[in-house]
């Protein structure tokens, strides 16, 4: 762990979560987990596989059942429905896309519309042109690249979404259209604030400022980017690389 | 060829009001994972409420008679069904056997009540002239009613089809039936459509319960529960959520049952609607709509 002695460190985060908790079944998946996302920029929610990364974003949304505190702005929303908390800010891009196969990439767009936000398809379509030319295809015939792309759009169309929960976006995609991606992350974190899971640690190290390490459902770093990065013995310790920068 | 028209058209006929009860079915079982066994009583509620409205208006011709009782039929069934969702399905999310037993509870008890207030046999219908009497068709004098149940059901299966593919609700639908979750993460309350869709459900099936009624002249106690086994069963072959499946399986049993029960040996037809749901699970589990779940 950091030094510091308050894990939901920043002053006022614009994400709070303490002592997260998740069950499945007799498994306890979230160990009291909490940190906190400051304004602006990218943090990341590092860690090895089966952590608890995918997790904790969907116990933020409520996604699954959750004890423990997660505010949003101050305000706190663990006894709020999904849609309410996505509603105040949220956006989340889940792991597999979840694309809706049946429908239009436009459909699935405007499914993504919420009343009284303003809308930004000319950021969508400038980030991703080729949503506008597929406008009318089915979202379950295009390739992964092209599905990502959706799930991206769907998160930056609303003008007042303030934080963005990415999971694994560039998770087997060709390495041009991971490029692509971090583009668009890049732009995003402009207008946004983005919790980013990501497995790619090259990926992650060039895009986040602010690092989360989960291990076995519990934090086990948080801190400066460079500070993980930047010394192996914490590296291996936290990420178990060789040596850090090495993916 | 005259036979051959009369069945194909009443075997329509029959399959026109299984479409109308398992469209709703399809749809509350694709969207919310609910097995609706209660879907027959909002069938048998709504037609005897249908006919206890023509008593009402007993001074008026035969036409307004009716038309009252469809009108009747379908605001009680979606009223009913609305109830149920709220009252007695809402708390039981994701508690798929406590769904099961009330939903069957809600059914027997439903059908026990009827019988207790209108007794068990059959209620006759008082039909305007021109449905009583028969339109030549390839030949055959095919009865009106029938005429009229399919005309009727496919005009619900345009509605269904216009609101599925053309309003925002109809999205959320569509899109729910895939992924429930994903929905919700985007900020839509589903639950709003979970209601949308029982209400929908409830008035296609108290429409079917008059229209039964009008088909076979009578209303009776039984005929939901009869009725809600086939309609599960066009559920499964169209494939569970999809509105053109269910409306393809239903004319695929209703006709099947038709032919097979004036040509084969009595109950033959409906002993093959349960091969053929053997034999779509076994070659495409997914049914005609081909969909997974």
């Amino acid at each position: 762990m950091s030094a510091a002695a308050d894990p939901v460190a920043p002053a006022t985060p614009l994400l709070g979560v303490r002592d997260l908790n998740v069950y499945f079944g007799e498994s306890h998946i979230l160990q009291g987990v909490s940190f906190g996302v400051r304004r602006g920029g990218i943090t990341g929610l590092l860690g090895r596989n089966g952590v608890g990364k995918t997790t904790t974003l969907r116990g933020i949304l409520g996604l699954v059942p959750r004890t423990g505190s997660v505010t949003f702005d101050g305000e706190e929303t663990v006894r709020l429905g999904t849609h309410e908390i996505v509603r105040r800010g949220v956006a989340y891009v889940p792991e597999d896309r979840d694309v809706f196969a049946g429908l239009t990439v436009d459909e699935n767009l405007r499914l993504a519309e919420r009343a009284g936000a303003p809308l930004r398809y000319d950021l969508v379509y400038e980030l991703f042109p080729e949503l506008k030319t597929r406008a009318a295809q089915k979202a379950g015939t295009l390739s992964g690249g092209q599905q990502q792309m959706v799930a991206l759009a769907r998160a930056l169309l609303n003008g007042d979404n303030r934080i963005l929960l990415v999971d694994e976006p560039t998770k087997g995609l060709a390495p041009l259209v991971v490029r692509h991606v971090v583009d668009a992350l890049r732009r995003a974190a402009e207008i946004a604030t983005i919790l980013l899971v990501e497995q790619n640690l090259s990926v992650a190290h060039s895009l986040v400022r602010d690092v989360v390490v989960l291990d076995q459902g519990r934090v086990s770093f948080t801190g400066d980017v460079e500070q993980l990065m930047g010394d192996p013995a914490l590296a291996r310790k936290h990420l178990g690389l060789a040596a850090a920068g090495s993916h | 060829m005259t036979t051959f028209a009369l069945l194909l058209i009443t075997g329509l006929g029959l399959g026109a009001l299984y479409f109308l009860i398992a469209a709703g079915l399809s749809l509350i079982w694709g969207l919310m994972r609910v097995l609706n066994f209660a879907h027959g009583a909002f069938f048998t509620v709504a037609a005897y409420a249908g006919w206890s409205a023509t008593r009402l208006v007993g001074g008026a011709s035969l036409e307004v008679q009716w038309l009252v009782a469809v009108l009747v039929a379908i605001a009680v069934g979606g009223v009913f069904a609305t109830l149920t969702e709220v009252v007695l399905i809402r708390p039981l999310y994701a508690r798929h056997v406590g769904q099961v037993l009330v939903t069957v509870g809600l059914a027997l008890a439903t059908i026990s009540l009827v019988q207790g207030g209108f007794g068990s046999d059959p209620k006759q219908l008082q039909l305007p002239a021109w449905m009583t009497s028969t339109t030549t068709v390839l030949g055959a004098n095919i009865p009106n009613t029938r005429l009229l149940v399919i005309v009727l059901a496919a005009l619900v299966f345009g509605l269904l089809l216009f609101f599925l593919r053309r309003t925002r609700f109809g999205l959320i639908v569509r899109a729910g039936v895939e992924n429930r979750a994903m929905v919700q993460a985007l900020g839509i309350d589903v639950q709003r459509a979970f209601t949308l869709v029982f209400a929908i459900g409830g008035m296609a099936a108290g429409l079917a319960g008059m229209l039964a009624g009008t088909y076979f002249g009578t209303i009776d106690p039984g005929r939901g529960t009869t009725m809600l086994l086939f309609a599960f069963i066009v559920v499964i072959i169209g494939g569970l959520g999809s509105v053109t499946g269910s409306a393809l399986a239903a004319v695929v049993v209703g006709v099947l049952q038709q032919f097979l029960n004036f040509y084969g040996a009595a109950g033959v037809g409906d002993f093959s609607v349960v091969l053929l749901l053997a034999i779509v699970l076994l070659v495409r589990p997914g049914g005609f709509s081909g969909a997974s779940g």
